[in-house]
């Protein structure tokens, strides 16, 4: 029997953005399915930074991240960009390129494929510009396709970057807080929103949120982090009220 | 109540404290002009002179003399020319210059010495670059040509590299993250914030060396500087009156034709 | 099953056209200068050595030229520079109100006052020290009015646009309380315009500082007078030293404006 095929493998990952105070302290999971997994924990216990090692948006101070059989936090210069366009990444503010149009917007997912001058000429392939109309009409904004990014609500933003993020034909999503911006009603539609790319896809998406309920309704499997630490990692009917004692601290919010 | 009484107070601080300082910076102001006017050593009577052969001279420059059209003509072509030159060399160059010195963009070891470079550029009048110029590489319009495109990196290169740093940087994270080039992430993320921008520096560099183009010829730089220059000199001041009317159409000419060219872009 | 082919492009037919033909203006402008221009290719190629040659004469700095002539005649130039920025508020600040529109709202005055403006602005500082040293002879005065008067349209024109900003909420509720024309001013437009007046009038003062070290070049005071006689004399290393005490004032006042518009803004 094959060994399962890890997608992601995080190992002993720590990161200190000021020396001797570390945020990530060794963090250490894989992943091995597809599924939305939501990663929750309180602000600056290191969400994002988590996420950004990933991409290398932010380099690791100790550790690994294995992706693709590669450890990611040893790769440079044309191998990582190779291996970052395989990874899609959703921000909580949305980091469209404003006066851009959302065409523009959606398409910027296939810059990892293109050279310098075709970015510039904006040459995208027939295939690449049928794909992305597609992509708007199944987040339900085909009508904005040439509107000006900032022209649109934020609800509608966060669904041109989940576009965006689809277009790269990714292995795995990241996404960074992608509802904290929105009301809840708009959260819950991205939330879906990215539930059914990632079954459509077959990829796994690694989701940060602050919203425990929101993470239960949606989530395969929980990621709960405090001090720097993974302290949960399981199904979302095993959190237990200590546990979320131990990641958040306090009682009060609980009720 | 007694939240209103200390609001009262609070409000009566914040008066006082700015009209002490202005009264300060008032009186300063005025010592100073009275002690630069002195050092002018300017008596009365020089000035009423002076007057005196400001209206001759007023006069003898009109009406304007448009007879030598060709040594006009000629010397305007030079300068268009210099200013065209340098201003698409100068603003072509300043695209590259500029990122390399953004330090939101680059590393330290790049951007402090290209910013060194873009201050030297900035430091000098053209007039004095052009000189320089004229020394090493003779007179003529190489010479005006070389100083306007360090005079247009100076200035181009400067106020992109600093619009370039007051960027939304989200925007380049996110592109960054596509897994695209730097160059393809300057274009995508950085150029669409600053763009119009960078085109209100190039339209106004462009004017800038028109006008200057008309100036260094005053050194030996080439263009209408040279033949304003001489004109001056022979005391032809309905001449130099010919002259200023058609730098002065230029400059307007130019300023309607640039902001066509930025609704444009 | 059939899948459509989606048409999308970035600019419409005629955003295209017009750019193109933004972009075929400059490169025939460009080439056609080059080919045109009196450019000896030999002394093109031969200028990095002049430069060098030329440089390289000017090492060791003359320093003991400094207490000499440098020093006064720096000051003399600064003087130059602050008094012209005054002067030249006289005229800048009620040339600015006739330009902005929501303070007149004739055309015939915005016209009338945007031909000062630009006038003021076509001829270069250095054109401006010639015709006053012609009508007053050379030294300070005639430095004083050249750098007024070619300020004049650049500050004006800027705090016109900076006026044409202000909130006009306020203005209007000032008003309607049936104020006086002085006071809707002085309380209404004047604390809005505050920073953005004293940011180009320092900025200009920076530039000024600049231009006011050459224009004795043409014998309007100042450092330039003293740059010229020892070109004329060739004695380049007391160029140098005049050329770095410019650098060294001009970096100075730089910091200067740069630190007290960081205080106010």
């Amino acid at each position: 029997m094959s060994s399962v095929q890890k997608l992601l493998q995080v190992k002993e990952l720590k990161k200190e953005y000021v020396s001797g105070n570390p945020i990530l302290k060794g963090v250490d999971f894989s992943i091995e399915e597809p599924g939305l997994i939501a990663i929750i924990g309180p602000s600056g216990t290191g969400k994002s930074t988590l996420l950004r090692c990933i991409n290398r948006l932010i380099d690791a101070t100790e550790g690994q991240i294995i992706f693709n059989d590669v450890d990611i936090c040893q790769t440079e210069g044309k191998a990582l960009r190779k291996l970052r366009r395989q990874v899609a990444m959703v921000f909580q503010e949305y980091n469209l390129v404003e006066r851009l149009s959302v065409m523009e917007n959606v398409l910027s997912g296939r810059l990892g494929y293109m050279s310098t001058w075709q970015a510039w000429r904006r040459n995208y392939t027939q295939q690449d510009i049928n794909s992305a109309y597609e992509l708007l009409e199944s987040v339900g904004l085909a009508e904005h396709a040439t509107k000006r990014a900032d022209s649109l609500s934020g609800g509608q933003r966060q669904r041109v970057g989940i576009a965006r993020a689809v277009m790269q034909n990714p292995s795995i999503i990241l996404a960074d807080e992608p509802t904290s911006s929105l009301d809840p009603k708009t959260a819950v539609e991205i939330m879906e929103l990215l539930e059914k790319f990632s079954l459509e896809k077959n990829i796994p998406a690694l989701i940060n949120m602050h919203d425990v309920t929101l993470a239960k309704r949606f989530a395969k499997r929980i990621i709960g982090m405090s001090d720097g630490y993974v302290i949960y990692d399981g199904e979302p009917q095993g959190i237990t009220d200590d546990h979320l004692k131990e990641i958040y601290g306090g009682e009060s919010w609980l009720d | 109540m007694a939240g209103l009484n200390s609001m009262a107070e609070g409000n009566k601080q914040n008066p006082f404290n700015r009209s002490g300082w202005n009264i300060v910076l008032w009186i300063l102001a005025a010592a100073y002009l009275v002690y630069s006017v002195q050092s002018m050593g300017l008596s009365g009577e020089r000035f009423l002179a002076g007057l005196g052969h400001a209206s001759t001279l007023i006069d003898r420059m009109f009406p304007p003399n448009f007879e030598r059209w060709e040594l006009l003509l000629s010397g305007l072509g030079e300068s268009l020319e210099i200013a065209m030159i340098s201003s698409v060399s100068g603003i072509f160059l300043s695209l590259f210059i500029g990122v390399l010195a953004a330090r939101n963009l680059m590393p330290a070891w790049v951007s402090i010495p290209v910013r060194g470079f873009i201050a030297i550029c900035r430091s000098f009048h053209p007039v004095i670059i052009a000189i320089l110029f004229v020394k090493s590489v003779g007179f003529g319009a190489l010479a005006g040509i070389l100083t306007l495109i360090i005079a247009s990196i100076g200035f181009i290169a400067k106020l992109f590299a600093e619009a370039i740093e007051e960027i939304s940087i989200k925007q380049v994270e996110a592109i960054r993250a596509t897994g695209a080039s730097f160059s393809s992430v300057v274009i995508y993320a950085v150029m669409p914030q600053v763009f119009s921008r960078f085109i209100g520096f190039a339209t106004y560099q462009f004017d800038s060396n028109l006008r200057n183009s008309t100036m260094v010829g005053i050194v030996g730089a080439g263009g209408l500087g040279g033949t304003l220059f001489s004109a001056f000199q022979r005391f032809d001041y309905d001449f130099v009156a010919a002259i200023l009317i058609t730098i002065i159409s230029l400059i307007l000419l130019w300023e309607f034709l640039s902001t066509l060219v930025r609704r444009i872009f | 099953m059939a899948t459509i082919d989606y048409h999308w492009q970035r600019f419409s037919s005629g955003q295209k056209l017009a750019r193109f033909s933004v972009y075929l203006f400059f490169i025939t402008g460009f080439l056609y200068s080059i080919r045109s221009v009196e450019v000896i290719p030999e002394f093109l190629y031969d200028a990095p050595e002049q430069m060098m040659d030329l440089l390289s004469r000017m090492w060791p700095i003359d320093y003991s030229f400094y207490p000499l002539s440098v020093h006064d005649a720096m000051i003399e130039t600064l003087n130059i520079a602050t008094l012209g920025t005054l002067v030249t508020l006289i005229f800048a600040i009620p040339l600015a109100l006739m330009n902005a529109s929501n303070v007149v709202a004739s055309p015939v005055i915005h016209w009338i006052s945007r031909f000062f403006l630009v006038s003021s602005r076509s001829i270069n500082s250095l054109v401006w020290a010639l015709l006053f040293v012609a009508m007053f002879g050379p030294g300070m005065l005639a430095g004083v009015l050249a750098i007024a008067f070619r300020s004049v349209g650049f500050i004006g024109k800027l705090l016109g646009e900076a006026l044409e900003e202000v909130d006009m909420g306020s203005i209007e509720a000032l008003r309607a309380t049936g104020a006086p024309w002085g006071a809707v001013m002085l309380k209404g437009y004047w604390p809005q315009v505050l920073p953005a007046f004293f940011s180009i009038v320092l900025f200009r003062w920076d530039i000024n500082v600049r231009e006011s070290a050459v224009l004795g070049l043409v014998g309007a005071g100042g450092i330039g007078v003293v740059l010229n006689d020892s070109m004329n004399l060739f004695q380049w290393q007391e160029v140098a030293m005049s050329l770095l005490a410019i650098f060294t004032v001009v970096v100075l006042a730089e910091i200067l404006v740069v630190n007290i518009r960081s205080r106010l803004i």
